[in-house]
């Protein structure tokens, strides 16, 4: 049977698409997952894959021309089928047809079998639930998002998948949970066509932006690769967007003297040596300062219609900014303020490993009421962050360095030095309140006994 | 422990509770000298005498009603019909007196009352003989409804039946009296409103009630043979339904077959389905499948009565849409 062939979503943000090139022509036979056109979106030129064997019976948008997500651009079928039936269908003033896509499309694309359906007579082996089955609509290429089961969403919200880049392996399309495992997993388990297509040869798919060099062109011309974004890395950017343009930040600086705090964490070393990480020093500091600002423990609740609470926390869940090879995420250590630093180092490094090595549950890596990133590891001196919500704040930890100090008594003396920079939602923390945290933060580091006082 | 059949562990209980209490008593068509039209009764007349064990005209509404009034009198009656297809006659006395009494008196009057006999299709028995009625009872709130499929629960669901202070409807089947099955030596009771997992597993949950618990188990069979994990599920109580157990399974498997002989239409496996659809959405991967009578009257012609029921092949098709696992 004939079918509409519609312009889809290539990749997650296309809402339109230019037809570069069309790679079959009229009458040909084409193999599923072969290259029908190609077709230029928002951010790339896409190859356009065959969702099924068959033949292009009807070319509807010429080379150059631009379709909308869910616009009709050609009929495919079988050899030797007619498109007239669809033209007449599709012709401008022929009773509702339009060239929207869409699942009734689809359905009345069985109309007949639809029909012996719902003519149910009492007359075993015709009807009823045992013998009969429910009829889908065929696979068919179709406009927008794929049809997906409840688990399936759950389960690409769990795991950074972007369930519109799927092209499901269930009846009708449907994405389902293997898809998603699949797709989580970096297998090939269902790509949207074109997905594959601009990645080069040899490429691993999400081994991020900077690992594959691009192809150098003849004699220094510029040359690019595009690399469409999904998963982990599309949420990854839309969340630190939406923190970053909907948080107003502002940034509170301190040099704070680490000499006593690295005193401390030389004199926690366990009998075999080995040494609590600053990080965990750091949050065990910051819970005992945040006891005394539960403003910036807060987090900011838009409540929708114009209404929005601040909602202030009892325990305090402190976040560490891990890099990981693809991106990058934050272990939450649980209720910092009540666990020794012991403790909260062995949970910290436990989430990290676990973190770089089979991947946390989302419970291990949401809701921080506060993070700490330190990229002092890097030698870099200080930075700003992007608040990690549902957090307020977030302190940025540079290297500690050995810096000439001028002493009261005038003298000058090398001391380790580290500078802070506390990230601050401005909606929730003014300006002295975050201040007032980062004087008393600040003098917990250089006297750690004050996190006792 | 004792192997019985289901008929000897239903005898068991009625014997044991006859003893240890004076008020229960059994009445129906034929459960005294004719020793139970399915032998359930074997023995109890000799052993209790006529006013334990009664035999009744062929009167359902009346008999039933008999009972109800006995019941609310003090007594504990356990009211047998030869099976559930005569029963309709005796809708009214069930429907709105023996489950409406405790309201409607405003607690002035419990109905001690168990109903029990065989429900389904049996074998070349026809379309007014065969029916799966299950949903009649189920429907109505003020009942409690048990479908035990082994010979132990049918022992330990009819003791606590007996003790339960309020009207409980009990679904036996003809084709399992004959089913052996160990039962503990031991008093025991099964507690009514738990569900029993039969068979665990890890893919799709079939859940299942009564004799078609058999086809279930069979068919769990073959797609383990076929690499797929089936955990199945035998409710044993319809009314409460122990929903906890239900959603704790799917919830793991993602996937759900509701099997019964009954009707597809507003009936108990399709209340479940939806149950299922509603509290474990975020947790399916597929739509809720439904394996059913066929929605037909019972045929006759034997090949077609077969048909009409649900099988293993049925159980196992179903099983693997949910399973995207089809052709």
């Amino acid at each position: 049977m004939a079918e509409k062939l519609y312009m889809i979503a290539l990749s997650p943000t296309m809402t339109e698409g230019t037809l570069a090139r069309w790679k079959v022509s009229e009458g040909q036979a084409f193999k599923a997952g072969s290259v029908l056109c190609e077709v230029e979106t928002d951010k790339a030129s896409m190859d356009y894959e065959a969702p099924k064997d068959g033949v292009l019976l009807k070319v509807l948008l010429a080379e150059g021309g631009r379709a909308a997500v869910g616009d009709v651009i050609g009929i495919i079928g079988k050899a030797g089928e007619s498109p007239d039936a669809l033209l007449a269908q599709l012709s401008p003033g022929a009773g509702g047809a339009g060239s929207k896509a869409g699942g009734t499309e689809a359905a009345a694309a069985a109309p007949t079998v639809a029909a012996s359906a719902a003519s149910a007579s009492p007359v075993p082996g015709t009807a009823g639930p045992g013998l009969s089955r429910p009829v889908e609509p065929p696979v068919a290429a179709h406009a927008g998002p794929a049809p997906s089961s409840p688990l399936a969403r759950v389960l690409a919200a769990e795991l950074g998948v972007d369930i519109r880049t799927l092209r499901g392996t269930g009846p009708g399309g449907r994405v389902v949970k293997r898809d998603v495992e699949a797709a989580a997993a970096g297998g090939s388990g269902g790509p949207a066509p074109g997905r594959a297509g601009p990645v080069p040869a040899g490429a691993r798919p999400g081994s991020g932006p900077s690992s594959s060099a691009v192809p150098r062109g003849p004699t220094g011309e510029q040359t690019v690769r595009m690399e469409p974004v999904a998963g982990k890395r599309a949420v990854i950017a839309r969340r630190l967007s939406e923190s970053f343009f909907s948080a107003p930040h502002y940034y509170l600086k301190r040099t704070v003297d680490a000499g006593r705090l690295l005193a401390l964490r030389e004199a926690l070393a366990d009998p075999e040596g080995r040494k609590p990480s600053i990080n965990a020093l750091l949050a065990k500091l910051a819970a005992a300062a945040l006891a005394g600002h539960p403003a910036v423990n807060a987090g900011w609740k838009d409540e929708g219609a114009g209404k929005a609470s601040v909602e202030y926390r009892s325990r305090v869940d402190i976040g560490l900014a891990v890099a990981l090879p693809d991106g990058l995420i934050t272990p939450v250590v649980r209720d910092c303020g009540s666990k020794g630093i012991s403790r909260i180092d062995a949970e910290m490094s436990d989430l990290v490993a676990k973190a770089k090595g089979s991947g946390l549950s989302p419970e291990e890596y949401t809701g921080a009421t506060f993070t700490i990133t330190n990229l002092g590891g890097f030698g870099v001196e200080e930075f700003t962050a992007i608040i990690n919500p549902p957090g307020s704040a977030i302190l940025a930890v540079g290297a500690a360095l050995d810096e000439p100090v001028a002493l009261p008594d005038g003298t000058v003396a090398v001391r380790k030095r580290m500078r802070l920079t506390l990230g601050c939602d401005h909606r929730v923390i003014d300006g002295a309140v975050g201040a007032a945290f980062l004087r008393d933060l600040a003098g917990m580091i250089e006297e750690p006994g004050r996190a006792l006082a | 422990m004792a192997v019985l059949t289901y008929r000897e562990a239903l005898n068991r209980a009625l014997d044991e509770e006859l003893a240890r209490d004076d008020r229960v008593l059994l009445m129906g068509e034929e459960v005294g000298e004719y020793d139970g039209a399915y032998k359930v009764s074997k023995g109890l007349l000799a052993k209790y005498g006529p006013n334990r064990v009664l035999d009744t005209p062929i009167t359902e509404l009346g008999f039933t009603g008999l009972g109800v009034g006995a019941a609310m009198a003090g007594l504990r009656p356990v009211v047998e019909w030869m099976t559930h297809n005569f029963a309709l006659l005796a809708l009214d006395q069930v429907v709105n007196e023996a489950a409406k009494m405790r309201y409607m008196s405003g607690g002035q009057f419990s109905v001690p009352i168990v109903f029990r006999g065989p429900n389904g299709p049996a074998e070349y028995l026809a379309s007014q003989h065969s029916q799966a009625l299950e949903s009649y009872w189920a429907h109505v709130p003020g009942l409690k409804v048990v479908a035990p499929a082994t010979p132990a629960d049918a022992y330990g669901l009819l003791k606590s039946a007996i003790r339960d202070d309020d009207p409980v409807v009990m679904l036996e089947a003809e084709m399992m009296y004959g089913l052996k099955g160990e039962v503990p030596d031991g008093e025991f009771l099964v507690p009514i409103g738990k569900a029993e997992v039969r068979r665990p597993g890890s893919d799709v949950t079939l859940i299942t009630y009564s004799k078609p618990l058999w086809t279930v188990l069979e068919a769990a069979e073959e797609l383990a043979r076929q690499g797929f994990s089936a955990e199945v599920l035998d409710l044993r109580t319809l009314r409460p339904l122990d929903e906890e157990a239900i959603y704790a399974s799917v919830r793991k498997t993602n996937r759900c077959v509701v099997v019964t002989e009954s009707w597809p239409q507003a009936s108990v496996a399709s209340h479940v389905a939806w149950l299922v659809s509603r509290n474990c959405f975020d947790r399916l991967d597929a739509p809720v499948e439904l394996v059913s009578g066929e929605d037909v009257p019972m045929p006759y012609n034997h090949a077609l009565e077969l048909a009409a029921q649900p099988n293993v092949p049925k159980v196992v098709a179903a099983a693997r849409r949910v399973l995207y696992a089809e052709g």
